[in-house]
């Protein structure tokens, strides 16, 4: 068993030097086209420029140091409001909380996100969670889609054929295009459908409801009928407990400063 | 002459071997398929989606409902991704539980693959041996939790309770003779591990059992020998893992190889296949059956010596006794403010995967510092699986499709999700 040798030796080396390998031959391969992110549990994670996203994924899985031969997730995701609050506890007045129904966030009620330039830059990016089964190591890889609708990164389906499935996923809920992929089709939500769910300027209760109409004698779409309501807001603590790890970690999703 | 045609047929989503709601879009010629299309997403219901719009505990419950025969599992992900992302460490006795009901989860969840996947291919009694012992389990999770199927026993910081010291009993009833309740509260005198003690005793046979009706059925070797074959390089091509990619014979078992809560304590071997095909990954399921049944044994023993806390003491995250509440003014002020607004989780992002029955099923969340999940994204074992369904059943007769779909073990609450 070939696997099991490889595996048993990977495992015998202290964890902290393994991941310190990987960190560097990531970087020596990656060059300038990857930086380091902040990570905690001891994983890691590296950001891509849009432009290198093939070739170093393609020798993150040749490369005998990182031989990352399985892609486990690809995973969308919208920083639209990233770090904002639904309810802001600073100022109290004098008739005390209301409970947070008309909140400053987008998510909820209004379609028309208000996108400043900043974050139409990087508001759209994808994840990629890479696992090598002969060294026993896994990667995170994070890539910011191009600005401008729709957004858009090339795929990785050519590097490893299981990302099909999970790039049309995020096609189909954050509406980001793969360039390359060979069947971007809508996966997860109904045939017809309009519009990306996942993204946050698309409210929870979605856009459509749909009933049996008796005398169409079919089933019909309507504007949805639902009051968007806020069960518990969205509230961000500065927690003194996590103050070391808010000062070493900058907020994701905006350029580090 | 007359043109020969390849044809479509629509295959489920009403059918019983579509396993929920599968659509399968087949282009057959004759009876051999050359395409298929799965069309999934009739079971969404957008989970990620609802996660970012509740505080943190209050997601758990819909964790249970992802893939819903392995419910403790996908808890598990997810708590250890919220405790990763919080820094903190679950006591040991927790780890123990987890342990024990994650395994107890994996026969739950091979035993109902089994009989499923038999009664797709034509054995009909092990699926009626199958649910007997599930029965005994989910009895577990009720004893546990007061569900038998959403536990939400999980929570970030440890478990919600600890084990209780009696079992539930048969009440008399009009439908089952004394003798019958009696025989059946028989297991249930004691405590709950006293019963699990008891069925890990009963159960080596059990499958044994199984084995016989299935093992050397000529039947079922011709309905799953050589069909569906996946190679070990296009198996980790195609991102399978769990039984599956183990089945094609590669030694890949996150328990051992990067293992989470107690299990590199703990004694267990991981079977591999030789062929990959789905007579390989029927053995590979049915050994780890036994090696889960050991993993139980030895947590039992170690919970029956080492009584303590199964909850982090830490009252920012974890909700304080009830009894607290009731002469503790700080304990009130704590659970109310864990119960109306949850907790804030540093900002950051981490994923936690577990050895999942049917793979490997990871949480990758990400926060911004508020009360509620800024993204979480379930990684799903049998979505990866599906898609790579059409690979496999290339080539293959209609009849073998079943045979597959059965072999991948696909759940939709999972895939869907």
């Amino acid at each position: 068993m070939n696997a099991m040798s490889d595996i048993d030796s990977a495992v015998s080396l202290a964890p902290v030097s393994r991941r310190e390998a990987l960190v560097r031959a990531v970087t020596e391969i990656g060059g300038a086209r990857v930086s380091a992110l902040p990570t905690v549990a001891g994983e890691v994670a590296f950001e891509l420029t849009a432009g290198g996203l093939i070739e170093v994924c393609r020798a993150l899985r040749d490369d005998p140091r990182c031989a990352f031969d399985t892609l486990i997730d690809v995973a969308g995701i919208d920083y639209l409001t990233f770090g904002t609050d639904e309810w802001n506890t600073h100022d109290a007045t004098a008739t005390g909380f209301g409970r947070g129904v008309v909140g400053r966030d987008v998510t909820r009620h209004t379609a028309e996100a208000k996108v400043d330039a900043l974050t139409a830059e990087r508001r759209f990016a994808v994840t990629y969670h890479v696992l090598s089964v002969r060294l026993n190591q896994r990667l995170r890889l994070r890539v910011y889609c191009s600005a401008g609708e729709p957004p858009m990164v090339d795929s990785v389906v050519d590097v490893w054929p299981g990302a099909n499935w999970f790039e049309r996923e995020a096609f189909d809920l954050f509406g980001i295009f793969f360039r390359g992929h060979p069947d971007l089709r809508r996966i997860l939500t109904d045939y017809g459908f309009i519009g990306h769910p996942f993204r946050k300027d698309f409210p929870l209760s979605g856009h459509v409801e749909v009933r049996y109409d008796a005398a169409q004698g079919r089933v019909i779409y309507e504007p949805v009928s639902i009051e968007p309501r806020v069960l518990v807001p969205k509230v961000i603590r500065d927690d003194s407990r996590y103050a070391p790890s808010l000062q070493q970690t900058p907020l994701v999703g905006k350029p580090n400063v | 002459m007359s043109e020969i045609h390849n044809f479509t047929l629509n295959f489920g989503p009403q059918h019983p071997a579509a396993h929920g709601v599968l659509r399968l879009v087949l282009e057959m010629d004759g009876e051999v398929v050359q395409k298929a299309d799965p069309h999934i997403g009739l079971l969404h219901r957008g989970t990620e989606k609802l996660a970012e719009s509740k505080p943190f505990n209050q997601s758990i419950g819909y964790m249970d409902r992802l893939d819903y025969v392995s419910m403790m599992c996908n808890e598990h992900a997810y708590v250890m991704s919220i405790e990763r992302l919080l820094g903190v460490n679950v006591p040991l006795r927790a780890q123990y539980i987890r342990v024990m009901f994650d395994e107890i989860t994996r026969i739950l969840n091979h035993l109902m693959w089994l009989g499923a996947h038999g009664i797709d291919i034509g054995a009909m009694t092990v699926f009626l041996y199958c649910f007997r012992e599930r029965e005994d389990l989910m009895d577990c999770y009720e004893a546990v939790s007061g569900a038998r199927m959403h536990a939400t026993y999980y929570r970030p910081g440890g478990v919600y309770r600890d084990l209780p010291a009696e079992m539930p009993k048969y009440q008399p009833s009009k439908f089952r003779s004394k003798k019958e309740i009696d025989r059946l509260n028989e297991a249930r005198s004691g405590s709950l591990l006293d019963f699990i003690q008891d069925f890990t005793d009963r159960f080596p046979r059990c499958v044994d059992e199984y084995e016989t009706l299935l093992t050397d059925n000529r039947i079922w070797k011709q309905r799953t020998v050589n069909i569906g074959v996946v190679t070990p390089e296009r198996a980790k091509a195609l991102s399978m893992t769990g039984p599956v990619l183990r089945g094609s014979g590669v030694l890949w078992d996150l328990r051992k190889h990067q293992p989470y809560e107690v299990y590199d304590q703990l004694d267990f071997d991981i079977p591999i296949g030789v062929n990959g095909d789905c007579y390989d990954r029927y053995l590979v399921r049915v050994e780890e059956m036994r090696q889960s049944n050991r993993i139980i044994r030895q947590c039992i023993d170690w919970l029956r010596k080492n009584p303590g806390s199964v909850m982090l003491n830490d009252h920012k995250i974890v909700p304080p006794r009830r009894a607290d509440m009731k002469g503790d003014m700080e304990s009130l002020i704590h659970h109310f403010k864990l119960m109306t607004e949850g907790y804030t989780v540093p900002a950051g992002e981490c994923y936690a995967a577990v050895e999942a029955p049917k793979g490997e099923f990871g949480v990758w969340l990400v926060s911004d510092g508020a009360n509620k999940p800024y993204r979480l994204k379930a990684r799903a074992p049998g979505f990866a699986h599906l898609a790579a369904m059409d690979e496999m059943v290339r080539g293959h007769m209609l009849a073998d499709v079943v045979a597959v779909i059965g072999t991948l073990d696909i759940v939709f609450g999972e895939i869907d999700r």
